[in-house]
């Protein structure tokens, strides 16, 4: 696999082992620049992954991990077109980025995501598609999308059914609200919580350590373990298209570009 | 609730001391966005510290309105 350096992220394979950096500023929004840069990414690694046994996700953004989709550019492409083509383009964008976390959920190498600070909506959505969450004790997770009259688009509803109780998931989808990582290892979505700044760290001692066991068996026991919920993934596409044609999300997604940081990331 | 000294005291210092602002410099009444300088991102980021300091949980929305040191202690001590 070759090595790359793109504008909102990069890889490299080194000792069976494929990193993936995030660094788009400010904290790696999801738009059609990343999302161009994670179809190229997904398609190098079919011709590498019998190469590697893990995949570390992480980002090089001090702000966090990933603070979700690119709202600006949403509410601003949206706006641009008619109705129908707005309706059309979001529609698009959300299967070409199941398409893209779909294929890294289901993976033959072990998956981790170490994360820091804010990990929110779609960076949250890119977390949970791994198979491990490794986060040092910074990180902060939340669903925000009810702040803007939707709900997650990237996946994150089925796949927060698949690894936590539902009590769990209605706090965290209804509320708005977002855990601390000590809180999301308690509720079983963490596997590890470690000091501020050491969650690559320990991610690259995990992969490690993964390599030593026979690939094969890993690759069997996350098929049987690890569903891929593709029916509900296809509904919560449309759920979030019929939401996101509601006049609300527009006037949410307004408020949201024009502040001048009135507290946004706040409920 | 009426929030103890120490809660209050314990606040501001984990507060000057990360976002590298004069103790002195902080009052209870002050308006922490303005005086510390941080936007929404380094405001979860000092709840964070703060609940990893207390040893609680402290749901992002009891923020709402809130922007002075006295009233986010008073919200820290309901959770005590």
């Amino acid at each position: 696999m070759e090595s790359f350096r793109g504008q909102a992220l990069s890889w490299v394979l080194k000792d069976g082992v494929v990193e993936l950096a995030l660094h788009r500023a400010p904290c790696n929004e999801i738009g059609s620049l990343t999302l161009q840069e994670l179809e190229k990414f997904v398609a190098a690694l079919e011709t590498s992954k019998d190469h590697a046994h893990a995949l570390i996700v992480y980002s090089e953004m001090k702000a966090g991990f990933c603070a979700g989709a690119d709202l600006r550019e949403l509410y601003l492409r949206s706006q641009e077109l008619e109705r129908k083509e707005a309706a059309r383009g979001v529609r698009d964008y959300l299967q070409r980025i199941h398409r893209v976390l779909n294929t890294i959920d289901a993976l033959p190498l072990t998956t981790i995501a170490a994360v820091h600070g804010v990990t929110f909506g779609g960076g949250f959505e890119l977390a949970l598609v791994c198979d491990l969450i490794v986060a040092d004790k910074m990180a902060r997770f939340c669903f925000p999308e009810l702040r803007l009259g939707l709900i997650p688009g990237f996946g994150g509803i089925p796949r927060l059914k698949r690894d936590l109780g539902n009590a769990v998931v209605r706090d965290l989808l209804l509320t708005g609200r977002s855990f601390n990582a000590t809180k999301a290892q308690q509720v079983g979505l963490v596997s590890q919580v470690v000091a501020e700044g050491a969650a690559l760290k320990v991610a690259r001692a995990t992969a490690a350590q993964l390599g030593k066991f026979d690939r094969r068996t890993a690759v069997a026991a996350k098929e049987f373990i690890k569903p891929i919920p593709y029916e509900e993934l296809r509904r919560e596409i449309d759920i979030f298209c019929e939401l996101f044609a509601q006049p609300a999300v527009a006037a949410g997604l307004r408020k949201f570009v024009e502040s001048e940081d009135a507290q946004p990331y706040l409920p | 609730m009426i929030p103890s000294k120490q809660t209050l005291e314990e606040i501001m210092n984990l507060a000057a001391t990360h976002f590298k602002i004069p103790r002195e410099k902080l009052t209870p009444d002050d308006d922490f966005f303005k005086t510390l300088g941080i936007d929404s991102l380094q405001a979860l980021d000092l709840l964070t510290r703060l609940e990893n300091h207390f040893r609680i949980e402290l749901p992002d929305y009891e923020l709402q309105g809130v922007s002075d040191f006295r009233t986010l202690a008073e919200r820290i001590q309901a959770r005590l």
